[in-house]
């Protein structure tokens, strides 16, 4: 419809409104890390050290962000082939990552600090917990992005989804990078 | 990328692949819509407004239906009403509504109200609506993700009905559901599974309320048409933007501060808990703060009341202007207010909370954040006051009901000038003051504001007008009877009568409000009767209204009036017009009214 194109658009809506999920997502972690200041500032509150599987896991999704840009700059120059691999590879990292915080409450709860034990461990695991869901989130829109690129009769020239996918990666992971610093920080 | 591309997001991979270009360029819509994919999993904006709508009055009737049980209860806390029972079963016997009902009703009023009728009702409605129709726009910036946030808060309000219906009822420790009592199953029945079924209802709502408002603003920013610069928007499209910011910064943080609950509930944290006993047992939780729950809840809580009350201001601005054949007096500073309002609105929140233990020395910068408030709406009760001076006034309902949202607003927010204060809120906090003053400025304001807007847009929904009569009879019943319940409240405030008692005839204190309560209820039970009138105004006229024979029935300058009678999905069947001017040409240069799609003429004065 020709009429639509008199409309002035700088950018595409949809990644517009993920900068704006961005900004919603990042309230809810502001709300958990000031919670987690009020906390600390009362009687009661316990230190202890982050499990030092959280670096490595911390290595692990700084990759796959380099992965995901990678993919993008394939997409673009039509390289399907290394397409497809580097999102399985950013997934599979995602996975890792997940994986890696698990074993990193393992940890936690082995030295005697479980999910139920001082609040300044539950906010670890609630915090931690709920940046991963955010993390599967985005391995889920990497599946879909996968079943597109294998889907035969249509084919997906826009590189759009693909953008958008990458620009919430890179969020995820640059959130975790202010959740690190945070709980490194303020013990 | 265009507009349509997104309208057509799943399609538009198909036309460049090898399948066939059906929907190619130069093709006008004509996808056969199903029933199901018309009226029910719906992508136009203007049905999942009707959805938003309708399941928004469901909920006003049931609870508004439940402030009438309790207020049949603080009436006659005597009286026996065998109906009860069967209305309610063994939480009535004997026609008597037990103390448990009593707190679950009350609660579930303050819930439905704030939230399914007030907020997704109200602004999910009427952004849904107005905002692509007033910025030119054939739809949201994702029709998709905006069905999805009508079917988020179907999915609450299921399980928030489901919760009605559990053997230990649903919720009952107040609205704002504050550990420890929501936290822990045992301090009460209503703690039990309806508190969970609750705080699920609740995270379903937040999830809707940001997919609607991330839709709202990136609509707003982004697709508005050729000519439509954001100063040439009309107010109520200001007011969304505003309301839409507010929910999506605020509601994240009340989500966190649900999840931490949902965890001290079920996984033995202790985020909110410390040193409790409940009957007589020691619980094990340490080192938890109550109080911080509350930081988190009012930091949405206080936005929330401008989610509420933003649109309201908005719609009212169009139709006071409308109705009046006047510019809109001040119109930046009314932009301008309403961005104060946003601002001030996340930095006010303590003000809930100054009897918690609250340092006063901080509690003194909440109050002079709170008071400053008075600034902008002032402002814009200034502004309204002086569009409608010397208008020539066309009294529709709709501009009735916008001069009684101003008359409330100004009656409900004076008293808030009294609650902000920290020393008299020691007095007043938690009584029937409070009530008065949250039900007018809130309450009945927002219900106003969505009154003034269905009755005003109801013939852009449905292509039909709603019953002139029964508009009238239904707002002159209700702006007497909201001041006749809600006047005397302040009284009973101002001696002490606190909110949420069971039974008030064994204070001594109260006894001389026997009366009085009686009478509160009575005007009760008549401005609901009349509700139920305009609920069957609505519903008729849907089918048996009076049909709309012109585009622009009130003569108004938005965009809005240009699309057809019926507008289908994509709004307007040729081109999107292009904008020229500001919203409000009223009476200039002899004309009654200039559309906003008129070019300025070469001898016209500027606005």
């Amino acid at each position: 419809m020709q009429a639509m194109s008199v409309q002035r658009k700088k950018i595409h809506p949809h990644k517009y409104s993920l900068w704006i999920a961005m900004g919603s997502i990042t309230m809810m972690f502001i709300g958990f890390t000031s919670a987690y200041v009020v906390k600390r500032s009362q009687a009661n509150w316990q230190v202890f050290e982050l499990p030092h599987i959280f670096w490595i896991s911390t290595a692990v999704i700084l990759i796959s962000s380099g992965t995901i840009q990678l993919a993008v700059k394939q997409f673009k120059e039509r390289n399907m082939r290394r397409y497809k691999q580097l999102i399985t590879l950013t997934a599979i990292l995602g996975v890792v990552f997940a994986a890696l915080q698990c074993i990193g409450f393992s940890q936690l709860s082995q030295r005697g600090l479980p999910l139920s034990g001082p609040v300044s461990a539950s906010f670890i695991y609630v915090i931690v917990g709920m940046h991963m869901l955010h993390v599967l989130g985005g391995v889920v829109a990497l599946l879909i992005m996968f079943a597109r690129a294998y889907r035969t009769r249509v084919r997906v020239y826009s590189a759009v989804p693909i953008e958008v996918a990458s620009l919430y990666w890179h969020f995820v992971d640059a959130l975790w990078i202010y959740l690190l610093v945070f709980l490194s920080l303020a013990r | 990328m265009s507009n349509e591309a997104t309208l057509h997001s799943h399609q538009q991979e198909a036309t460049h692949g090898a399948v066939a270009h059906d929907h190619g360029n130069g093709h006008e819509h004509h996808h056969e819509d199903s029933f199901i994919s018309k009226y029910v999993f719906s992508m136009d904006h203007k049905m999942i407004a009707k959805q938003f709508l309708i399941t928004g009055i469901i909920w006003a009737v049931i609870g508004a239906g439940f402030s009438v049980l309790f207020r049949l209860q603080l009436a006659f806390p005597d009286a026996t009403f065998p109906f009860l029972e069967s209305l309610l079963g063994h939480w009535a016997k004997g026609g008597h509504i037990s103390a448990e009902a009593y707190y679950a009703l009350v609660t579930m009023h303050g819930t439905i109200l704030v939230f399914f009728v007030l907020t997704a009702g109200l602004s999910g409605t009427f952004s849904n609506l107005l905002i692509p129709l007033q910025v030119g726009a054939r739809d949201m910036a994702s029709p998709f993700m905006n069905m999805l946030s009508y079917w988020f808060f179907f999915l609450a309000s299921l399980v928030m009905t489901a919760s009605l219906f559990v053997q230990t009822g649903p919720a009952s420790g107040g609205w704002t559901s504050y550990p420890p009592l929501s936290a822990l199953g045992d301090a009460s029945i209503g703690s039990k599974i309806g508190m969970d079924l609750w705080l699920t209802s609740m995270a379903l709502f937040v999830v809707s309320q940001l997919l609607g408002g991330l839709n709202y603003i990136s609509t707003i920013l982004n697709m508005r048409t050729k000519g439509m610069s954001m100063t040439k928007m009309p107010l109520t499209i200001w007011a969304f933007f505003f309301t839409a910011i507010l929910g999506v910064l605020s509601f994240p943080v009340l989500l966190s501060g649900f999840i931490l609950l949902l965890f001290d509930r079920h996984a033995g944290t202790s985020f909110y808990l410390s040193d409790l006993f409940v009957a007589g047992k020691v619980l094990s939780n340490e080192g938890g703060s109550a109080i911080l729950y509350q930081h988190l809840f009012w930091f949405l809580g206080h936005p929330e009341v401008y989610i509420i009350i933003l649109p309201a201001m908005g719609m009212v601005s169009e139709v006071l202007a409308v109705s009046s054949r006047k510019p809109i007096f001040g119109y930046l500073a009314m932009v301008g207010s309403l961005f104060a309002i946003a601002i001030l609105a996340f930095l006010v929140w303590a003000h809930h909370m100054f009897v918690t233990g609250l340092n006063p020395f901080l509690g003194a910068f909440f109050v002079l954040l709170t008071l400053l408030i008075a600034v902008p709406s002032a402002i814009k009760v200034f502004n309204w006051l002086t569009t409608i001076w010397k208008g020539s006034i066309r009294f529709t309902p709709a501009s009735l009901f916008s001069i009684g949202f101003v008359s409330t607003f100004i009656s409900g927010g004076l008293t808030g000038i009294w609650l902000g204060n920290s020393s008299i809120d020691i007095h007043l906090h938690d009584t029937y003051f409070v009530i008065a003053h949250f039900h007018i400025v809130m309450g009945v304001s927002a219900f106003f504001g969505m009154f003034a807007g269905i009755y005003h847009w109801y013939p852009k929904l449905y292509g039909r007008y709603l019953n002139g009569t029964l508009g009238y009879i239904h707002f002159w019943i209700t702006l007497v009877g909201a001041y006749l319940i809600f006047w005397p409240m302040h009284y009973e405030g101002m001696a002490g009568m606190p909110r949420r008692y069971y039974d008030y005839s064994n204070w001594e204190s109260f006894k001389q409000f026997v009366e009085l309560n009686k009478f509160i209820s009575i005007v009760v039970f008549t401005v609901f009767a009349t509700q139920l009138l305009f609920v069957f105004n609505f519903f008729y006229s849907i089918f048996k209204g009076r049909k709309l024979t012109t585009t622009n029935p009130w003569d108004a300058t938005t965009l809005e009036w240009t699309t057809p009678i019926r507008p289908g999905h994509g709004n307007w069947p040729g081109e999107i017009p292009e904008v020229h001017r500001w919203a409000y040409d009223y009476s200039k240069d002899g004309k009654d009214f200039i559309p906003q799609t008129v070019p300025i003429g070469p001898d016209e004065s500027k606005h």
